[in-house]
């Protein structure tokens, strides 16, 4: 068992100027919020604005912001870990400080980056558009959410307090266990993860249930938005998928603070056993973030080509092909374990089916634009950025599926290279197309589009000059999580090219963070509700969307409802169901959840540092916390039909 | 407008129908009694290991039966029955996982 006295220099990391400067950092921001929110008396607006809220769109603004501050310190890391490698024997960062960064850089961008950034589009548009007024459980959505914010402030909180875990995004046992991994770091990983965990299982649940149970009369399955569809079936992965992460870390946690051997040799345990249970979920995982991004790729093809999406049916089919067959290929993760011939071959093929949905996918959005009037805005820019990005990553992901072959590309660049395809090309370029898309309507502003451009081109361009050197490297011999290399490899040029490419793309963040400032400022405001002739429900409400979505929920009869009923008022025929407005059903806000998921955090931090005390405590405050849940009644409100009349008024709407 | 009103959760008071949850109540139990048992066999080491992971097994088996039965009322509720293909969706996973982690785990193995 590990030993937990630590004293104070332990504690509070010491000893990097670079770990100093993030102290600094974190003290002088606390210190700015804290008087902003005080000098123009706005706690109170924040805790029944945004803390207390229900809402699934401030849930999933909430989300947004998370992710993109994730996004800037994952980005942090990335730079730092280039910077180190562009030149050979540099001394910029030791060894143990490098495995550091690449762990939480991973770590973040997986679980604290693309998993919000997910959530936050599910969030912003799945009710709107199946026209429901919010989730199925609204005060669980709200409880997803701080579970993943409190989730993401522990591991943050490693980086300053008891040092960052180090032993990959993938924490193998033995390198996870407590003989190697003495320090707090590993355990902060753990609880992080598990905390968010239950966030993202009840996101999956309430989204499952959400699309299947809230849908507006007339909405049939078939007539959803594809979008729907992925979150349907992102929603089936999660649900199945996380639990067994769930158990995968709690054992390792179990042998790191209980002393148990799940995973070690030495008691008769197995670490491959791990590595088989992460890569269960860690398959699934990669596609619970590309669905989405998918599904986001068919909405933005089909408004910005003016048609609507060719081959609704195979993308449905193929989504939920891509669901279910992404189970049945994790093995792919470590062939070079050498289950034998029999395992490997299995695995290889399954891998390979999974190609054929995707490119069905690629080839009806590339139909859909074909012969349509193409406008190419800046989220249809993201999405065509995307296409030949995604064609390479799969390309490269058949090349690695195939078993034999990935015994001489597992683990270098190559791989690095394979992944960063798929998850920049794939899954950053879908929820920035998202966001660009679904901007308007969360705020009832348009994005300025010069700054959009330049921090396009400059991602875009900036991504294939750092990964292309990346695939070369990896044939050259490379692998990854190497902290330097010696002169005389042949790969210096190289490895400078790609550090290059990497700041290039970290201009073109600035540039995307930079509009979207400006916008703030000078944005076009979108009166309408309907900035880019919108094909489905959510551009049907103004922008941004009253609290209750819908006055009226709207009667669907076709597939692209909102486009139809465009046509439809065009020739005079007025839109069934447009009767009287009645009071509206709402769920009221509750500060419960906040408080819950802290708890969540108290506990987890005492786990850490074995402070016992502590943990009861924070378990002590969840169990009142569910208690005093299951006593109250007081939920829900109707809202007044005179304060919806007066909304829809202030919109210009009657 | 009335679809809306029976989904927002929590709009029922739940005081209202005032009953005691006596199914709930017994399926805790039972899966109480399920756990102790599985437990006191591995500690006690009543059996050899084989006989112990296929007894654990079916008490895990058993208790899933409980959960769906007492907790989650699998045979109650109108409508498009998503929960059965959910039930059988989640039956083949878990059949992967396990069937597969023991494949994995041993094919092979004989080799070395
Ligand atoms: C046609 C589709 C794809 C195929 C055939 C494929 C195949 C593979 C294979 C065989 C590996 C393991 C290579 C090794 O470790 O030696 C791998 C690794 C990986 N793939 Fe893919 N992949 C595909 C799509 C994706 C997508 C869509 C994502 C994410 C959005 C993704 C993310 C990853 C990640 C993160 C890893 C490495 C994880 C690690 O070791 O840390 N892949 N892929
Ligand atoms: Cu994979």
């Amino acid at each position: 068992m590990p030993d937990d006295t630590l004293n104070v220099s332990h504690f509070l990391v010491t000893g990097d100027p670079l770990i100093y400067g993030a102290d600094v950092s974190i003290v002088v921001v606390s210190i700015a919020i804290v008087a902003v929110l005080t000098y123009y008396r706005k706690w109170g607006w924040l805790w029944r604005e945004w803390l207390t809220t229900v809402d699934h769109k401030k849930i999933g603004i909430m989300y947004m912001i998370a992710a993109l501050l994730m996004l800037f310190r994952g980005g942090v890391d990335a730079l730092l870990m280039r910077m180190q490698l562009a030149f050979p024997n540099t001394r910029f960062l030791e060894a143990e400080h490098y495995n550091q960064i690449f762990t939480t850089h991973g770590t973040i961008m997986i679980l604290f980056m693309a998993m919000p950034f997910i959530f936050a589009m599910m969030n912003i548009a799945v009710p709107l558009m199946i026209g429901a007024r919010d989730v199925a459980f609204p005060y669980l959505n709200a409880i997803s959410f701080w579970m993943f914010f409190f989730g993401a402030m522990l591991f943050n909180l490693s980086f300053v307090i008891g040092g960052s875990p180090d032993a990959g995004w993938t924490s193998y046992p033995p390198l996870a266990e407590s003989d190697f991994n003495l320090g707090p770091g590993e355990n902060y990983y753990l609880l992080a993860l598990q905390i968010s965990g239950i966030g993202s299982i009840a996101t999956g649940i309430n989204f499952f249930v959400t699309i299947l149970k809230m849908r507006a009369p007339g909405m049939t399955l078939m007539r959803m938005p594809l979008f729907c569809w992925a979150i349907l079936a992102t929603s089936i992965l999660i649900i199945f998928v996380f639990p067994v992460l769930t158990v995968a870390l709690a054992l390792l946690l179990i042998d790191r603070i209980a002393g148990a051997h799940f995973f070690t040799m030495l008691g008769g345990g197995n670490p491959m056993m791990y590595i088989n249970m992460f890569w269960i979920w860690g398959h699934p995982e990669v596609y619970i973030v590309i669905l989405p991004a998918f599904g986001i790729f068919s909405e933005v093809v089909a408004t910005f080509s003016g048609k609507r999406i060719f081959g609704y049916a195979s993308m449905v089919a193929s989504l939920m092909a891509i669901a279910v067959i992404s189970y049945f290929t994790w093995v792919h993760h470590f062939f070079t374990m050498g289950a034998g011939p029999g395992v490997n071959s299995f695995f290889a093929l399954s891998t390979m089916i999974i190609a054929i949905p995707t490119g069905v996918k690629i080839f009806n959005w590339l139909a859909t634009m074909y012969n349509g009037r193409v406008r190419v805005t800046v989220p249809m820019k993201w999405a065509l950025g995307f296409i030949p990005n995604f064609a390479v990553g799969g390309a490269t992901g058949v090349m690695l599926s195939v078993a034999p072959a990935d015994y001489q590309y597992h683990n270098s660049y190559f791989l690095i290279a394979h992944f960063h395809q798929t998850l920049i090309g794939g899954v950053v370029f879908g929820m920035l197309a998202g966001m660009y898309y679904w901007w308007p309507k969360m705020f009832g502003f348009v994005l300025e589009e010069r700054y959009a451009n330049w921090g396009f081109w400059w991602f875009n361009i900036g991504f294939y000059v750092c990964f292309i050197p990346q695939y070369l490297l990896g044939f050259m011999g490379m692998t990854r999580r190497i902290y330097t290399y010696p002169t005389g490899m042949g790969w210096s040029t190289l490895n400078l090219i790609s550090t290059i490419g990497a700041f290039m793309m970290g201009l073109g963040f600035l540039f995307i963070a930079a509009g979207i400032v400006y916008s703030i400022f000078y944005g076009e405001r979108d009166t309408t509700g309907d900035p880019w002739n919108g094909r489905t429900l959510e551009w049907s409400v103004p922008s941004p969307a009253p609290h209750y979505n819908f006055a009226r929920i709207p009667v669907v009869t076709s597939r692209d409802a909102w486009w139809t009923m465009k046509k439809e008022r065009k020739q005079g025929v007025l839109p069934p169901g447009e009767d009287e407005i009645r009071p509206i059903h709402m769920p009221k806000n509750s500060g419960r959840p906040f408080i819950l998921s802290l708890s969540f955090f108290v506990a987890g931090f005492g786990l850490v540092f074995h402070w016992y005390i502590l943990t009861v405590i924070g378990f002590s405050a969840v169990a009142a916390c569910l208690l005093l849940r299951s006593f109250d009644y007081d939920t829900d409100y109707y809202i007044p039909v005179d304060e919806i009349k007066k909304t829809e008024a202030s919109y210009g709407r009657s | 407008m009335s679809m809306m009103e029976e989904k927002v959760p929590g709009h029922k008071g739940r005081a209202e129908d005032g009953k005691w949850p006596w199914m709930h109540i017994v399926g805790f139990v039972i899966s109480i009694v399920l756990t102790l048992i599985a437990l006191r066999l591995v500690l006690a080491h009543a059996m050899a290991p084989s006989g112990l992971f296929v007894t654990i097994m079916v008490l895990a088996v058993l208790q899933i039966l409980v959960q769906l039965f007492f907790f989650m009322h699998i045979l109650e509720g109108g409508g498009p029955r998503w929960h059965l293909w959910m039930l059988t969706l989640g039956f083949i996973f878990v059949f992967t996982i396990v069937a597969g982690s023991i494949w994995i785990m041993t094919f092979g193995a004989e080799a070395y």
